[in-house]
């Protein structure tokens, strides 16, 4: 702990440490971006089924992997895949939810954590049993290489875009929810379903829906992650637990709350690497606790 | 109102003043004769084989413990290999870095677990249902990336080479015959113990947190306190059983504290039935099994868990010894 006080210490004194500062609180707002995606997934899945979707890291694992299949089989560029896969899987999630998550609503909440946990242990296991524990490579998206100089960094074009298209996915999904008439659907599914049901609107086919947008959301995010990360079939494994401590740290009741959250604690990250790369995996967790100290309901919740 | 877990009725397994009712006098007995005889009796089989058995015995704790807190609070702690791993790392390094003697090695692991889920604890019940799940997981996640960085526990390697010692500085507990009848004390203490707390006051008054908690809260408990106790009771027992199974196998390791194990023990808790006393020993057992079964099949250990789960979650949610306990209308 001495040494880290001196070594914060001589970094302020230093006068490339604003800059290496700013560089690292750059590239955390990378990892937000996935947080801000999945957690947002998370809160529209939990908001209509009630349930909490322990699969969403496999199923950002089948969004990098439906990339770099969709690649070397057929041939399919990224442009394509960032369209098609989250659509596939997204799909894939329609018939889970169909098959075996719509029996569940009149259960307690806990079962659905269960199945889903169980899901998540099958599809990692078979795509284990394919590819192997370290699994592939997706290479490069042509479009999108080299890298810019912001002046204090060079950052790479690839994660500027991730960051970018992030931030409008996650608006683009606020907007539908906060302030279209499907949204308000939603909203009202969320809160009534019996009501909402006696206006005469399909209410089992709005949580189909709503479950398939949220696997696709997480697809989407892989889709991603594939260019920049090893393509392996537990990279979601570790993943989801930390965006399921945002997600406590947030409250799931805000969409614009799991938004802010994402980006906030993805940046917060970034600075934990620089100042002490040691507790950098683990400052998420330690806010969580802290959080909970503090406003047991989480920064957007609502008391329950 | 979402339907509770499916548990036995409360009421059902009311203990009252007459003690051990008679059916579950005869479900004890036959438990303890087949671990003491197993050994002799199922010699040619790999059933009689004494560190299965033992295997067999720190996971039926381990469960037992976990059930503790879903089966009769109704919590559901997704990070339960926390005081499980985090035991078996304290017992380690007190056996073979402080030459502690077994018993007290076991004791000074328990009470490392007692105390993480006494921290751990009062943090998640802060939330309820789904987020408890949530925040106990993540709160595993940074004992896990604890261990995976703290000298004392090895990273990688994790502390191997444990010393079984002498117990009570007389007898050699590396024979596996003395180690297993140690084992088997502990186990069966362990589980009585339990037993007694669920059917205690205190647990009376767990299980009708588990039916209805704001009726408990009006009836002027205070469930707060009693949730943590809870907690803690099945922590520490969580940790007897993981600081036992690291003398046993003579090895702490990471796996120990991973997520995966937190899921094991759900999984064999659910698979021999919720809130029943004798559904997590009999799904110790058949998980076990399943696992050195297809342990050469590599990644279809996680895959039949799996499937072991979507199955026990749609069709099948009372557990062996929930159905089992329905057909002859008495609670197990």
């Amino acid at each position: 702990m001495g040494a880290f006080l001196q070594r914060t210490l001589d970094a302020i004194a230093d006068p490339f440490f604003w800059q290496d500062l700013l560089a690292q609180g750059v590239l955390g707002v990378y990892n937000g971006a996935t947080y801000a995606i999945l957690s947002l997934g998370l809160a529209v899945i939990f908001g209509l089924l009630n349930i909490i979707n322990f699969t969403h890291g496999a199923q950002y694992m089948m969004g990098a992997f439906g990339a770099w299949l969709l690649l070397q089989f057929l041939g399919v560029n990224y442009w394509v895949a960032l369209i098609v896969v989250p659509i596939v899987v997204g799909a894939s999630g329609i018939v889970i939810e169909r098959l075996l998550l719509k029996h569940l609503y009149k259960l307690d909440h806990l079962y659905g954590l269960l199945l889903t946990f169980g899901l998540a242990l099958i599809i990692q296991g078979l795509f284990r049993n394919e590819f192997g524990v370290s699994g592939v490579n997706y290479g490069r998206v042509p479009e999108l290489s080299g890298s810019l100089d912001l002046g204090f960094m060079i950052m790479p074009i690839y994660r500027l875009w991730v960051v970018a298209i992030a931030l409008a996915v996650c608006l683009g999904t606020w907007f539908v929810i906060e302030r279209t008439k499907l949204g308000a659907y939603l909203r009202a599914g969320t809160e009534n379903p019996a009501l909402v049901q006696a206006f005469g609107i399909n209410v089992p086919r709005m949580i189909t829906l709503t479950y398939g947008a949220g696997v696709g959301l997480a697809a989407f995010a892989g889709v991603l992650a594939a260019p920049i990360s090893q393509v392996a079939p537990l990279m979601g494994a570790d993943l989801i637990i930390v965006v399921f401590a945002v997600v406590v740290i947030g409250g799931m009741g805000s969409i614009m709350g799991s938004i802010v959250t994402g980006f906030g604690l993805g940046i917060i990250e970034g600075f934990t690497k620089f100042f002490y790369a040691e507790a950098s995996n683990v400052v998420i967790f330690v806010i969580m606790a802290i959080v909970l100290l503090v406003k047991p309901a989480g920064l957007f919740g609502r008391t329950n | 109102m979402a339907q509770r877990i499916d548990t036995m009725p409360a009421g059902a397994d009311q203990l009252g003043t007459t003690g051990m009712p008679r059916h579950q006098v005869a479900a004890l007995a036959a438990m303890v004769a087949f671990f003491a005889l197993a050994p002799y009796v199922l010699a040619a089989t790999p059933f009689g084989y004494p560190i299965f058995l033992m295997k067999v015995m720190c996971f039926a704790l381990f469960a037992c413990a976990f059930n503790l807190l879903l089966g009769y609070v109704g919590l559901l702690s997704f990070g339960h290999a926390a005081y499980f791993g985090m035991a078996s790392y304290a017992s380690g390094h007190a056996a073979k870095v402080w030459g502690f003697p077994p018993e007290l090695a076991i004791l000074f692991g328990t009470g490392v677990a007692a105390a993480l889920g006494l921290a751990f604890g009062w943090l998640a019940i802060r939330r309820q249902g789904i987020y408890f799940a949530m925040i106990t997981l993540a709160l595993a996640q940074l004992v896990y990336f604890f261990s995976n960085q703290a000298p004392f526990t090895g990273g990688e390697d994790g502390i191997q080479a444990i010393p079984r010692g002498r117990l009570l500085g007389m007898i050699d507990l590396l024979p596996d015959m003395a180690m297993y009848y140690f084992v088997m004390a502990v186990f069966i203490g362990g589980f009585l113990l339990i037993y007694r707390i669920v059917h205690s006051p205190f647990g009376n008054v767990l299980k009708a947190i588990r039916e209805n908690e704001p009726r408990a809260v009006s009836l002027g408990y205070r469930v707060d306190h009693y949730k943590l106790a809870a907690f803690v009771l099945s922590a520490a027992l969580a940790g007897l059983a993981g600081a036992t199974k690291a003398i046993v196998f003579r090895l702490a390791s990471l796996t120990d504290v991973l997520w995966t194990m937190s899921g094991e023990v759900v999984l064999m808790t659910l698979v021999g039935g919720l809130g029943t006393v004798f559904g997590p020993v009999i799904g110790a057992f058949t998980i076990v099994t399943m696992q050195n079964t297809l342990a050469h099949l590599g990644d279809w250990v996680t895959i039949t868990q799996g499937l072991i789960f979507v199955a026990c979650v749609m069709l099948f949610r009372r557990g062996i010894v929930g159905e089992i306990g329905r057909i002859i209308r008495k609670p197990l």
